[in-house]
């Protein structure tokens, strides 16, 4: 466990209300004593006033990073809304275990990468700790409300679609979206866990937020001068944000979203709601809401907090070096031409 | 006491060396302070945008017909007066050879045409706007064309830890002037759309000045001693997009170009 998240699980006892409730110095496991927060840190919470840019918004600024093991949804058998210490450390072991031993080493099905050989699993990067058993938090039970009958009628045309499409990998078209390096689920809104280098940079000016995403160098520009949503006929795979700040929170409404990468099989009319709060210096509280009378009859909201890692953010051109894409499709090809004379050739 | 005239005589004279003195200092400093950041520099904040042909040529060139028949007068090439300093670009002759056979190939070399990252001076002039977002650790420069970013980093200066197709960029500010030092570029992209190209030992530093309340002066030097003789400079306006919900819009080209890239690795019906 690096040195990072142990700074991230010590201010994160200490800024999180909820998380304060649990006396971590007397319950941690031996193993992770060093982990322990002392107990004078973890009895006496201060209120934390975020620092000031020089224009006078509350400061987000720097690295943050989303990396997180807590599910969007709460696992099945789970019904409580929060773990004790040992029950989530053993919940991240067991995470951790499945992507470091996804095959067995050595073996030749052991072809693709193990994650944790590079680097890419969330236990080598810094990460946002939490008790939680879901980022969900609305409804209640930690799971996404059910998906009304305009959202099935969706589902179902857009399964249709794709099976009209032919199969994976008859097209480039038919490929995943971020296979095909257009965008990737850490641009969001809302910001989702991207799986590795889920990292971000904050920078502030007067009258803006810029929120980079790494993966796949997304920027969002948030204006703050309480403009109108634009025209409907223009529509963005990120939507068109507009933000405010509520005391130090920042507030960011995206709507306008093109329809194409939908979150959870939403609509294009889906309305997400950002909130951005410093609790620390090494932790933002960041909440969202999805609003989508077309998909579902009540909104639903999670909170999944950023931790401040280290930059810099490395350019990651994606499109520019997909040999993915295209081996794949020329590998299909292939065998399919290797298919269908060993057919002629057995006739 | 001194008469009238002697008096009037003195007062001329000085009035003269003030107006002298007031010229010279004009001369030797642009007339036009900007407003000041919150930090107190110079405030570069905003949507920016250059207007002019560079982007298809960024030495003098005539009008000319695109390479897309189909497209007719909507493709082909507007003129352009050049706005690299000093005539034709310094290039080594086995370099200028490589330009050459890039410009007759333009369709298929051009990384523009796939919907590659632009590179850096390319990124500045291409027909989209860009925005600087300027903080006091970093200034952020947000292209329309293609999402493409570059992180200028105004303190903890390092070398480029990669290559990259934007460059690694360490920035400083003399006066009221952004110098942005730019190095680490792979040798992937072009600096406009007539094959005008580099090596990975590319340098370049781009100095942007503001020369009134909605314009920038932009000049850059480009030193690359692969490709050129000797270091070379070019130099334009930029201009604000000054509507007042102007913003960076979304140009996610990649879709537009898959077709053209994967295209040929379609499944054939019937197959």
């Amino acid at each position: 466990m690096n040195r990072r998240s142990l700074v991230s699980i010590g201010l994160l006892t200490l800024a999180s209300p909820v998380v304060l409730s649990v006396n971590l110095a007397g319950q941690a496991p031996a193993a992770s004593a060093a982990r322990a927060v002392p107990a004078a840190k973890a009895a006496a919470p201060k209120p934390y006033t975020p620092p000031k840019t020089p224009d006078g918004q509350p400061d987000l600024q720097g690295f943050w990073t989303n990396s997180t093991y807590v599910p969007l949804e709460r696992p099945q058998g789970v019904t409580k809304e929060f773990y004790t210490p040992e029950e989530a450390e053993a919940a991240i072991k067991a995470a951790a275990a499945r992507e470091a031993e996804q095959t067995e080493p050595g073996t030749t099905a052991d072809v693709h990468y193990d994650f944790s050989q590079f680097g890419l699993d969330r236990s080598q990067s810094t990460f946002a700790r939490s008790l939680r058993t879901s980022l969900i938090v609305d409804p209640p039970d930690g799971r996404m409300p059910p998906v009304n009958d305009e959202g099935k009628k969706r589902a179902a045309e857009r399964a249709a679609a794709r099976k009209q499409a032919g199969g994976p990998y008859d097209a480039v078209q038919n490929m995943p979206i971020g296979s095909r390096c257009i965008i990737m689920g850490g641009a969001g809104p809302p910001l989702m866990n991207a799986g590795y280098n889920a990292n971000y940079h904050i920078v502030q000016s007067p009258g803006y937020v810029m929120i980079l995403t790494e993966m796949i160098h997304d920027v969002r520009i948030i204006p703050l001068d309480n403009r109108a949503a634009p025209d409907r006929n223009l529509r963005q795979w990120v939507g068109v944000s507009r933000g405010r700040w509520e005391g130090n929170t920042l507030v960011v409404e995206t709507t306008n979203f093109n329809g194409r990468n939908p979150v959870r099989g939403a609509s294009e009319n889906m309305k997400v709601t950002e909130r951005f709060t410093r609790v620390a210096d090494d932790m933002i509280e960041y909440k969202f809401t999805i609003e989508d009378p077309a998909t579902w009859d009540r909104p639903w909201s999670a909170e999944a907090p950023l931790a401040k890692t280290n930059g810099p953010i490395f350019e990651f051109a994606c499109h520019e070096t997909n040999y993915g894409i295209a081996n794949i499709l020329a590998g299909a090809r292939a065998e399919e031409k290797a298919a269908a004379e060993h057919k002629k050739g057995s006739n | 006491m001194p008469n009238r005239s002697f008096i009037r005589l003195t007062l001329a004279a000085c009035a003269a060396a003030l107006v002298a003195g007031m010229t010279l200092a004009q001369a030797q400093a642009p007339g036009y302070r900007a407003p000041r950041a919150p930090d107190g520099k110079a405030n570069l904040n905003g949507i920016w945008q250059a207007m002019n042909t560079a982007h298809w040529d960024i030495e003098a060139h005539s009008a000319a017909p695109g390479p897309v028949l189909e497209l007719g007068a909507a493709g082909a090439i507007p003129a352009g007066l050049g706005v690299v300093e000093g005539g034709p670009l310094p290039y080594r002759p086995e370099a200028l050879a490589r330009r050459n056979e890039n410009r007759a190939n333009r369709l298929k070399l051009d990384p523009e045409v796939k919907c590659y990252l632009p590179g850096v001076p390319r990124a500045t002039y291409m027909p989209f706007p860009f925005q600087i977002i300027q903080s006091q650790k970093h200034v952020m420069l947000v292209y329309e064309y293609a999402g493409a970013v570059r992180t200028v980093y105004m303190t903890d200066h390092v070398e480029a830890p990669a290559d990259s197709w934007m460059g690694w960029s360490n920035g400083r500010w003399e006066g009221d002037t952004l110098v942005v030092d730019t190095r680490g570029f792979n040798d992937l992209s072009w600096f406009d759309r007539a094959g005008n190209f580099h090596s990975d030992a590319l340098h370049v530093v781009e100095r942007f000045t503001p020369r009134s309340a909605d314009t920038l002066n932009y000049e850059v030097t480009v030193e690359d001693p692969k490709v050129f003789t000797r270091p070379w400079k070019m130099s334009m306006p930029l201009y604000r997009r000054v509507e007042p919900n102007a913003q960076i819009l979304e140009f996610r080209c990649v879709e537009f170009v898959e077709e053209l890239l994967y295209g040929h690795l379609k499944k054939q019906s019937g197959k």
